[in-house]
């Protein structure tokens, strides 16, 4: 066992911690004010990691990426964490799925992506399909050589600033024993398309200026081409590849706790009432404690995560437990702050009520906290039979 | 030319400082460290010097204790091209006196031969603001210090200082020692490639004694306390209740 970073994970850290503290914070308020990151603002960041060769580090270097270990990858998303999603959405981690392009469709989607030329957007949910990721509606039906898709797609961040989208659509069902099971494939679909169009979504308390869009398809017609993976392999891609958005919610989650943490300790020690600092009374000073238990528990856990996906060991339920604890314990890391806060941690002059918004969302994205319990009680009570 | 930049590790400059319940210094057990703020600047100029074809090596030096490696690495990760790192002490809390400093990097100079040598100005622990200026006196060399522009051209190098109340621009002899100040430059993140290369990049380790300096402690720390606590503020109604304030404090 060896629990610490090696140097050149200490400088990743410190690098990325500097850039958001440089780069990121200072656009916060701004964005959160007017609920959007200016274009100029978006496309200066990314130029930025460009040129510091962060951007795409999660891919290989084969493909153009630095070809970062799930580890070093997971603690620079830790450290990203700290910072406002709608700006760190421009250090560009496109999504890992795109491996999967084949030759051709690399030229189109992969190395453009890797390069920071082209953004993708991650589209899987519909209105009536969250959790039931296999109830979707969004169908692509056969025609002549081509597919025709229809339906809709909700909750889909990041549409604003994406050239293309990978799009899990319906294109069959298979009848089994426990009834009839849906086949899956994905697609790769460029804005403009004729019949697919991206239109605003809804208003969400969380991470503003990461805004969510709707998609519709109307008799959207696709060719092959388009095909992500084999035709009907859209659970063996999203297998494969989406591991890794759970693994970066956790992440993200303990960058964050971290972050608010710190201004819970310090507001501990320098707020005074009944003439000695809050921190002195165990009511506030045992939260302290609870707090960075909860935190570094989080963080090795997640940690620990990553180094199994490394080692190619089995970490499906190491990742839903990173997830699931994690984002719970930035809730409650959050929450307990503003209270440490009082009534100033309601107030927008702190980024506390911000926080403890933004901490929302991360229990319910990427699978809700119960669809992890789910996985992770699958794993361990199925080969028991029961 | 060979560019020289010595580089000190110290407590990161977020790090709240407290000071031992003895007083014989700062805790820094424990603490975060890091590059001081002045010799990234000297990095970042002898990086560009490099990359404008004035200079074709950086090395970094650091003196202290073995953990200053990691200081090293970060110079190699900016774009130093190697490191020597000269082990002078193996408590954390035992500082290096400038001029054992001066009188050790004198003979990594005999041994390096660099046409300028870029320190910071200071290290933000103890201030001392003296290494670059001994070591000029130690090798006979022109200096420059507290500079905000550097420009090397041939022989000689124009240098402006920031001096109270203004700027003051001199030139110097090469080779040289030019001591840096805030506006210099802005340092640049190590990028990714480069973190990853830093490692295989050469850094040899000295001791001291390799070097044969003395670097036993001349000066006695007799006590070190906390600033005193700012006395808290008070809200004024009007311009003129801001002005008697003033008034009765004496400050107009
Ligand atoms: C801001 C935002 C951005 C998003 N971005 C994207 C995106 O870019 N791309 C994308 O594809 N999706 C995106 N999503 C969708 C997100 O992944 C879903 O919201 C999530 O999977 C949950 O689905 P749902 O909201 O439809 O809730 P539902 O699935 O309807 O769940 C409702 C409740 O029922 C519970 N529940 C459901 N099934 C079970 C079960 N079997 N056992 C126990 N409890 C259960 C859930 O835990 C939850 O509490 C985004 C969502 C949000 C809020
Ligand atoms: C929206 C809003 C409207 C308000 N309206 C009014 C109003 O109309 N009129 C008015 O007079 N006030 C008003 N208030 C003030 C409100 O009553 C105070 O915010 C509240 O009493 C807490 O005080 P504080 O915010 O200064 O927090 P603090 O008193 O500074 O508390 C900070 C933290 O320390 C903890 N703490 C403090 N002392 C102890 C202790 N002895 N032991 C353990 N823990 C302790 C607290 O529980 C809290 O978690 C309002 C506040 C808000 C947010």
């Amino acid at each position: 066992m060896q629990f610490g970073l090696s140097d050149e994970q200490e400088m990743i850290v410190s690098t990325v911690r500097s850039f958001v503290e440089n780069e990121i914070y200072p656009h916060e308020a701004e964005v959160e004010r007017t609920g959007q990151v200016p274009h100029a603002l978006g496309e200066a960041i990314k130029q930025k990691v460009i040129d510091l060769g962060f951007y795409a580090c999660n891919f290989p270097e084969e493909v153009g990426g630095a070809g970062l270990s799930h580890l070093d990858f997971t603690l620079v998303e830790r450290e990203l964490g700290r910072g406002s999603m709608a700006l760190t959405h421009f250090f560009g981690r496109p999504q890992n799925i795109l491996m999967a392009c084949n030759s051709e469709q690399r030229d189109r989607y992969l190395l453009p992506a890797v390069r920071g030329e082209r953004m993708d957007a991650l589209a899987m949910t519909e209105p009536d399909a969250g959790s039931d990721v296999r109830g979707m509606k969004c169908q692509a039906q056969r025609d002549g050589g081509d597919w025709v898709i229809n339906g809709s797609k909700h909750f889909i961040s990041g549409a604003e600033h994406a050239d293309f989208f990978i799009v899990f659509i319906a294109t069959g069902v298979d009848e089994t024993p426990k009834g009839p099971k849906k086949r899956i494939t994905t697609f790769l679909v460029d804005r403009g398309t004729p019949g697919f169009e991206v239109r605003e979504g809804y208003n969400s308390v969380s991470h503003k200026g990461y805004k969510n869009y709707i998609l519709y398809f109307d008799n959207c017609r696709l060719p092959d081409a388009q095909v992500l993976g084999e035709v009907d392999g859209g659970f063996a891609v999203m297998n494969k590849w989406l591991y890794a958005t759970r693994l970066t919610v956790a992440a993200f989650s303990v960058g964050r706790a971290r972050r608010c943490f710190d201004y819970a300790l310090n507001y501990a020690a320098e707020r005074k009432q009944f003439g000695q600092p809050i921190g002195k009374f165990q009511g506030v000073g045992f939260q302290i404690a609870d707090m960075i238990t909860e935190i570094d528990a989080a963080d090795w856990l997640t940690l620990a995560a990553a180094w199994r996906l490394d080692q190619d060991l089995p970490s499906n339920r190491e990742i839903a437990s990173a997830k699931l604890y994690a984002s719970e314990a930035l809730a409650r890391v959050t929450d307990t702050t503003l209270q440490i806060f009082g009534g100033m941690g309601l107030m927008d002059d702190f980024p506390i009520e911000r926080f403890w918004r933004d901490a929302r969302v991360e229990r319910i994205w990427d699978g809700t906290s119960e669809i992890q319990r789910h996985i992770i009680s699958r794993d361990l009570l199925r080969p028991l039979g029961a | 030319m060979k560019v020289l930049v010595p580089v000190k590790r110290v407590i990161d400059y977020n790090v709240k400082v407290r000071v031992k319940a003895d007083g014989s210094g700062v805790d820094l057990a424990n603490v975060k460290m890091s590059m001081n703020p002045f010799d990234e600047i000297a990095v970042e100029e002898a990086i560009r010097l490099k990359e404008a074809g004035k200079a074709d090596e950086v090395v970094a030096v650091s003196i202290g204790v073995k953990q200053a490696q990691e200081t090293l690495r970060t110079a190699l990760a900016m774009g130093a091209d190697r490191a020597i790192l000269v082990i002078a002490a193996d408590d954390v809390h035992q500082d290096i006196e400038p001029l054992a400093v001066a009188k050790i990097l004198a003979k990594v100079v005999e041994e390096e031969q660099p046409g300028i040598v870029l320190a910071g100005k200071q290290s933000i622990d103890n201030d001392m603001n003296a290494t670059g200026q001994m070591l000029s006196a130690l090798l006979g060399w022109s200096q420059g210090t507290f500079a905000s522009e550097l420009d090397i051209d041939g022989d000689s190098a124009k240098i402006t200082r920031e001096v109270d109340g203004g700027l003051q621009t001199i030139s110097v002899k090469m080779p040289t020692i030019v001591t840096v100040d805030l506006r210099l430059n802005e340092p640049r993140y190590a990028s990714l490639p480069n973190i990853m290369k830093a490692k295989k990049k050469p850094l040899d380790e000295k001791t001291a004694a390799d070097y044969g300096v003395d670097v036993t402690p001349r000066l006695e720390i007799v006590k070190t306390e906390e600033p005193a606590a700012r006395a808290a503020g008070i809200i004024v109604g009007s311009v003129d209740e801001l002005v008697e304030k003033l008034k009765e404090a004496g400050a107009v």
